[in-house]
């Protein structure tokens, strides 16, 4: 699908895409979103690109093995779930910083969680997807 | 009693799980950190052990969600002994894949998966939530997907679709027995489940429910008539792979089948007829599958389907004393049974096969490799004192009270058929001489591995078998062990009460 039209919108497409992945995953706390559906949303924003100009523009675009994002996630993930441990709370209960942080708003364990879903997402199907094109 | 450290024996897998991760391509490194973290665990649970074991039954409530809301998990003396079980297998198994399993299978990411394997054990036997358990099941079995796959063998990829379908088909049958149980009861939480269910009027659905819940971990722990995925699957993975499943994957059912029939659904008079017949086709079933084999690893699937029968006999006929049995023969089984899978897999590097009829000779040629693997050998079959008599001698007695004679003879008959077994693998592969050996086999023989990669299959085979010694040796300690566990089953109120807290207080 080597269109023009396509080519020039994917450019812009993909930071756009990213950023709004990025809006989904820090609205998911109270309101529907969340570190799946944005870790999906960013690693469409990579297919359409990869798409519009070819599998080894996007890996040129990512620089490292995308699997490289599984561990990291699921790292950032399980520190989240087990920092309560380290002052004698339950796994996985929400520890908050007092104050709320500007543009975030409150941040607690649970973003760190979330971001680190977020991650593992993109990993995940973005390993799928370029192991799958590339056997085509 | 709360305790937020009882969940990491689960964390810490996931931990090992993750850090192997990062080195996905260093095959050494990985081998390196597999056992130094094997080790760690095997310390958390001995930890466990003993904290659950002065302590009393330990709670912790994720996220701080009050039972029965949230999701529980119990450390009671059963689950704590299953979590070092498992750290015990899992340690022997992962030294033993150090040197058995190819390089070419590590790069897939052997290790991590292994690691999650053990999580989702470990996750299984602790949580008291019931969704939950479903939760570590799938995590279960889709680590053991990858196991039994992992290598891609055509004989590999054949058991698998056994192995999938019929795991898949539990799993479903097990969702929708917990969609009807939540239907009836509201309620997921365990303890909570235990007097909901007590309360319910329509006895024909319960019971219905509980069948249900028999035949989703029916097929997983392989009891009869759904027992035959698992002889047709667990000789095709490399022989570390097998012991895993092997020493724990069908005793998970086990767990589960003693958890939830003890706890939410106590057999009447039906439901325990209908196990003591199960256990008694499954021990018959089991034995007579396992003479007709000649393939070393297709024998000891059989053995494992036979002997799940007595574990199933002792919850058929529900007295302490036939709970105690059960209980020490699931923890005698788990460490055997994984030996024996690695012993395969020493044969097979020894000799180049496992067809019993071809091999020979072991015994003239590794006097001191015998002896070892004899341990095991025996112990399966119960020969005084080994491990695997004291077992049994609890179940024939539990059984005897209860005037189940026709059980007794099922017992015994399958004692005698795990001894004719054993005895002819025994002259078989380790008395006369070798027949038709294969002459090249695409794999390197134990001889031509490194001193390092040698110590490393056959040390695990050693701490393993100096378990069961010492299970059968000091049987006192374990019999001490499992009457403690025997009751917290029987009388399950202190399990409610830790989760719950008491009834006084609640408003």
């Amino acid at each position: 699908m080597k269109t023009i039209i396509f080519k020039t919108a994917s450019t812009y497409l993909l930071p756009l895409l990213i950023l709004f992945s990025v809006f989904i995953l820090l609205r998911g706390h109270y309101l529907p979103g969340g570190g799946f559906v944005g870790g999906l949303i960013a690693s469409i924003a990579f297919v359409i690109h990869s798409f519009a100009n070819g599998l080894e523009q996007t890996k040129s675009l990512i620089k490292f093995h995308p699997g490289f994002l599984m561990p990291i996630g699921l790292c950032i993930a399980l520190l989240s779930g087990a920092a309560p441990l380290l002052v004698g709370q339950s796994f996985m209960t929400g520890l908050w910083f007092e104050d709320p942080l500007p543009v975030i708003g409150m941040v607690g364990s649970a973003l760190f969680f979330d971001t680190g879903v977020y991650l593992v997402v993109i990993g995940v199907t973005l390993t799928i997807i370029f192991t799958i094109s590339e056997t085509l | 009693m709360n305790n937020p450290y009882i969940i990491l024996p689960v964390i810490f897998q996931l931990f090992t799980a993750v850090l192997l991760l990062f080195f996905w391509f260093r095959v050494n490194a990985q081998r390196l950190i597999t056992i130094i973290c094997s080790l760690i665990s095997l310390g958390i649970a001995i930890w466990l052990l003993k904290e659950v074991y002065q302590n009393g039954i330990l709670t912790m409530q994720a996220g701080g969600w009050k039972a029965p809301f949230g999701i529980t998990f119990v450390a009671d003396v059963f689950s704590a002994t299953m979590v070092l079980l498992t750290a015990i297998s899992g340690m022997a198994v992962a030294i033993f894949s150090t040197g058995s399993i190819r390089n070419a299978r590590l790069k897939f990411g052997y290790f991590p998966i292994l690691n999650f394997l053990l999580m989702g054990l470990n996750g299984a036997f602790l949580t008291g939530d019931i969704f939950n358990l479903y939760v570590w099941f799938e995590i279960i079995i889709i680590a053991s997907f990858v196991l039994i796959t992992i290598g891609g063998e055509k004989a590999q990829i054949e058991g698998a679709i056994k192995y999938v379908t019929m795991n898949l088909l539990a799993s479903a049958i097990f969702l929708t027995a917990i969609a009807i149980l939540y239907g009836m009861a509201g309620s997921l939480n365990m303890a909570d489940l235990s007097e909901q269910v007590a309360q319910i009027e329509n006895r024909g659905l319960v019971n219905v429910v509980a069948i249900l819940f028999l035949v989703g971990f029916g097929i997983k722990s392989a009891i009869f008539p759904l027992y035959f995925w698992l002889p047709a699957s667990y000789h095709t993975p490399p022989p570390a792979i097998s012991a895993i499943f092997g020493g724990l994957l069908t005793k998970v059912g086990v767990y589960a089948l003693l958890r939830i029939f003890t706890l939410i659904f106590i057999p009447d008079a039906f439901l325990s007829n209908l196990l003591i017949v199960l256990a008694a086709m499954t021990i018959l079933s089991g034995g007579l599958g396992a003479i007709l084999q000649v393939n070393m690893r297709k024998i000891f699937s059989y053995l494992i389907v036979c002997h799940i029968g007595f574990m199933i006999a002792g919850l058929g006929i529900y007295t302490e004393l036939a709970l105690v049995g059960a209980i020490f023969y699931l923890i005698h089984d788990i460490i055997v049974k994984t030996n024996l899978f690695l012993v395969s897999g020493l044969i097979f590097k020894l000799k180049g096969t496992l067809n019993i009829e071809k091999l020979g000779g072991i015994y003239k040629k590794y006097p001191k490799f015998s002896l070892l693997m004899a341990i095991p050998l025996f112990s399966l079959v119960g020969i005084p004192p080994l491990s695997g008599f004291w077992a049994k001698l609890f179940l024939i007695q539990g059984s005897y009270l209860e005037g189940q004679y026709t059980l007794i003879g099922f017992i015994l008959l399958g004692s005698f058929l795990t001894l004719w077994v054993i005895a002819k693998v025994w002259s078989e592969v380790f008395w006369k001489d070798a027949v038709n050996l294969p002459k090249k086999i695409n794999v390197k023989y134990f001889r031509e591995l490194k001193p390092l990669k040698q110590w490393a299959m056959v040390i695990p085979i050693v701490l393993l078998a100096a378990t069961s010694l010492y299970i059968g040796l000091a049987a006192e300690h374990i019999i001490l062990l499992s009457k403690q566990i025997a009751a917290e089953l029987i009388d399950p109120s202190a399990y409610i009460e830790a989760v719950l807290g008491s009834k006084t207080t609640m408003p």
